[in-house]
């Protein structure tokens, strides 16, 4: 069986004015439907750069990068926003909520791409906040919900329109160990109850260990660490 | 329709600066709502269906140059030509020099025929018919000086004398006459035959013929043939429609079209650098959610659209809300001061110029940072580069 995602000797490469900097060099990796995959590293070596190829937030310098037998290396901008509304869920250090909605227009917001009419994208947003245990704070704005909440609402947002994949940058990096714990025990039941394949950034090893395995870039090269033991 | 929360979201953002530029742009549109409301005076003017169908023709040296009266037998058989009547002049002062009445005429009793929209009624008409130095005013001249039917009416004239040196012209009230608009009952009219008879110079002259026309499409045919009649005379005439006459008349005092349009060129100046600020300084401020909405899967072309309607609807609200002040403030004045305010009411017209203005203002304050938000680069914007 294919991997869900499937990378070959991805490279990128920054260019600034005269400057060339290669963050990434070709790179492969596998990740399995279903898998819980960490991503560790020293910062600057190219973890975000290699979470956004694979979100589709960005495109590779060389290489070739298929998701679910797609190949999103060759998909110019307009498909790529397309296709990252259809497949891919995200969730940032910062949260990165609309602070003027509540957090259920924060969840419905992806739904506003989909053919869904207003009840049904309500319908859908008020599960998925069901889901995070944040049913009860749905007319709250981001700013009246603690960090560890807003993660959470973010965390809704990325799987209301039931993506593919989930690609997370430092979810807990932001969060106290109490936050981060439950941020982490969330995504592990969405791994395991709902079977989203998830990739995650992450500093802390303690996070890492929630994962299935754990990889280490190192300038720009991978390096696959022992099975964790989740 | 489904994102317009996410519009008013934005909007609503920094309220204080949005309530800000809000204001500038009713401020704005006030001024744009009273001055076309003066404007339209103007344009307005004459633009009724009988000046479809009337031709006036005047010297070709200016209003105030008499032409023979023996033309108007000759204007009346040119082809197409109906009903001709001729009027003059007589500008006056009613008891104090103050009470300047512009539109006193001398007519002719088929002067109502030519205007049909002057409504009068036939005992009037026939009172007029019956009385040398009868007079017909309209109604809302009659009302500023109180004037009721068998009142008589001392006037003063500015340019005629009576056989006898005296200026002062008296008149008996016989009739009043009513229009569409306060404006177009203004005119103070008396008979012509009377005017001629008594005047101490300048008789078998007049100032004006209006000429009926039965299809307004010859109207250019007609015109060319009328003043045709009278090259190389020594009074050469111009002839043209009642609704051309109408505003070449009201511009001789003033180009207010060009003053409203410089005045509002600067008022909208202003308001777009205000408003393109504001709107530069909400896009900076929002590059991170837009860089969210984007990674979301929003289109390049749909964040467009979202900051550019942000700024549309921004000055669609504040320019709504100016015209409304502006009809209020026009309704006011015009209750107070009536006819003599030279301003329409703020109908239809002003406000589709209004909501074209609203619109592309909008468009164009919105237009640059709506492409810089298109422009974003999601992982630049999301790192803070
Ligand atoms: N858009 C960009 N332009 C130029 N350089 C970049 C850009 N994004 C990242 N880099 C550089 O690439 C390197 C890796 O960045 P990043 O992937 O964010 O690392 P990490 O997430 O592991 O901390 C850093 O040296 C960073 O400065
Ligand atoms: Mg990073």
């Amino acid at each position: 069986m294919s991997a869900l995602v499937e990378i070959r000797s991805l490279s990128k490469v920054y260019q600034r004015g005269r400057q060339r900097i290669e963050v990434l060099h070709h790179i492969n990796l596998d990740v399995a439907q279903g898998e819980f995959v960490a991503l560790m590293g020293p910062s600057g070596s190219g973890k975000t750069t290699l979470l956004n190829l694979i979100g589709g937030l960005d495109s590779p310098t060389e290489g070739t990068l298929a998701v679910a037998g797609e190949r999103i290396d060759q998909l110019g901008q307009g498909a790529l926003a397309r296709w990252r509304a259809a497949h891919v869920g995200f969730v940032f250090q910062f949260y990165n909520l609309l602070p003027m909605l509540s957090a259920q227009r924060n969840v419905e917001l992806p739904l506003l791409l989909t053919k869904l009419k207003g009840a049904e994208r309500r319908r859908n947003a008020s599960v998925a906040l069901q889901l995070v245990g944040l049913a009860d704070r749905a007319t709250h704005k981001p700013g009246e919900l603690s960090g560890g909440q807003q993660q959470r609402v973010a965390i809704a947002r990325a799987i209301v329109s039931d993506p593919t994949l989930l690609v997370c940058d430092e979810p807990t990096g932001d969060l106290d160990r109490q936050s981060a714990e439950e941020v982490l025990d969330l995504l592990q039941q969405l791994n395991r109850a709902h079977g989203k394949t998830i990739v995650m950034v992450t500093h802390d090893p303690k996070a890492a260990e929630h994962a299935g395995r754990i990889l280490h870039l190192d300038k720009g090269t991978l390096v696959e660490s022992e099975q964790a033991a989740a | 329709m489904k994102y317009l929360h996410l519009v008013w979201a934005a909007l609503t953002r920094r309220k204080v600066r949005t309530g800000l530029t809000l204001l500038s742009v009713v401020v704005a549109f006030v001024l744009f709502g009273l001055l076309e409301s003066v404007n339209s005076v103007f344009t307005t003017a004459g633009q009724t269906v009988g000046a479809a169908h009337r031709l006036i023709t005047i010297s070709k040296m200016g209003l105030f140059n008499p032409m023979p009266v023996s033309l108007e037998a000759q204007i009346r058989a040119v082809r197409g030509v109906g009903a001709v009547s001729r009027y003059s002049f007589f500008g006056g002062t009613y008891q104090s020099p103050k009470n300047v009445i512009g539109t006193l005429f001398a007519v002719q009793r088929n002067f109502f025929d030519l205007y049909p929209e002057f409504k009068i009624a036939p005992s009037a008409l026939r009172a007029f018919d019956a009385t040398q130095t009868g007079a017909i005013v309209g109604a809302a001249l009659a009302r500023k000086y109180h004037w009721k039917v068998g009142d008589q009416i001392p006037i003063k004239s500015m340019i005629y004398p009576r056989k006898g040196g005296s200026y002062i012209w008296t008149f008996d009230l016989v009739g009043i006459y009513h229009a569409r608009t306060p404006l177009e009952e203004q005119d103070f009219l008396f008979r012509w035959h009377y005017f001629d008879e008594a005047r101490a110079f300048g008789k078998g002259t007049v100032g004006l013929f209006v000429e009926k026309i039965a299809h307004p499409r010859q109207a250019s045919r007609i015109a060319a043939a009328i003043d045709a009649l009278s090259v190389n005379s020594g009074h050469e005439t111009k002839t043209q429609s009642d609704s051309a006459f109408a505003v070449d008349f009201l511009s001789q005092y003033v180009d207010l079209g060009l003053i409203v349009h410089a005045i509002m060129g600067a008022v909208f100046f202003t308001l777009m650098l205000l408003t393109g600020n504001t709107m530069a300084q909400a896009v900076r401020e929002r590059t991170p959610e837009l860089a969210v909405l984007k990674t979301l899967g929003f289109s390049n072309r749909s964040v467009l659209s979202l900051v550019l309607a942000e700024s549309v609807l921004l000055v669609i609200l504040g320019g709504a809300l100016g015209l409304l002040l502006a009809a209020a403030v026009v309704h006011v004045l015009q209750g107070q001061m009536g006819a003599q305010l030279p301003m329409m009411p703020v109908g239809g017209g002003i406000w589709l110029r209004g909501i074209v203005v609203m619109a592309l203002i909008g468009l164009a304050v919105g237009a640059l940072p709506a492409r810089r938000g298109m422009r974003l680069r999601i992982v630049d914007a999301l790192s803070g580069r």
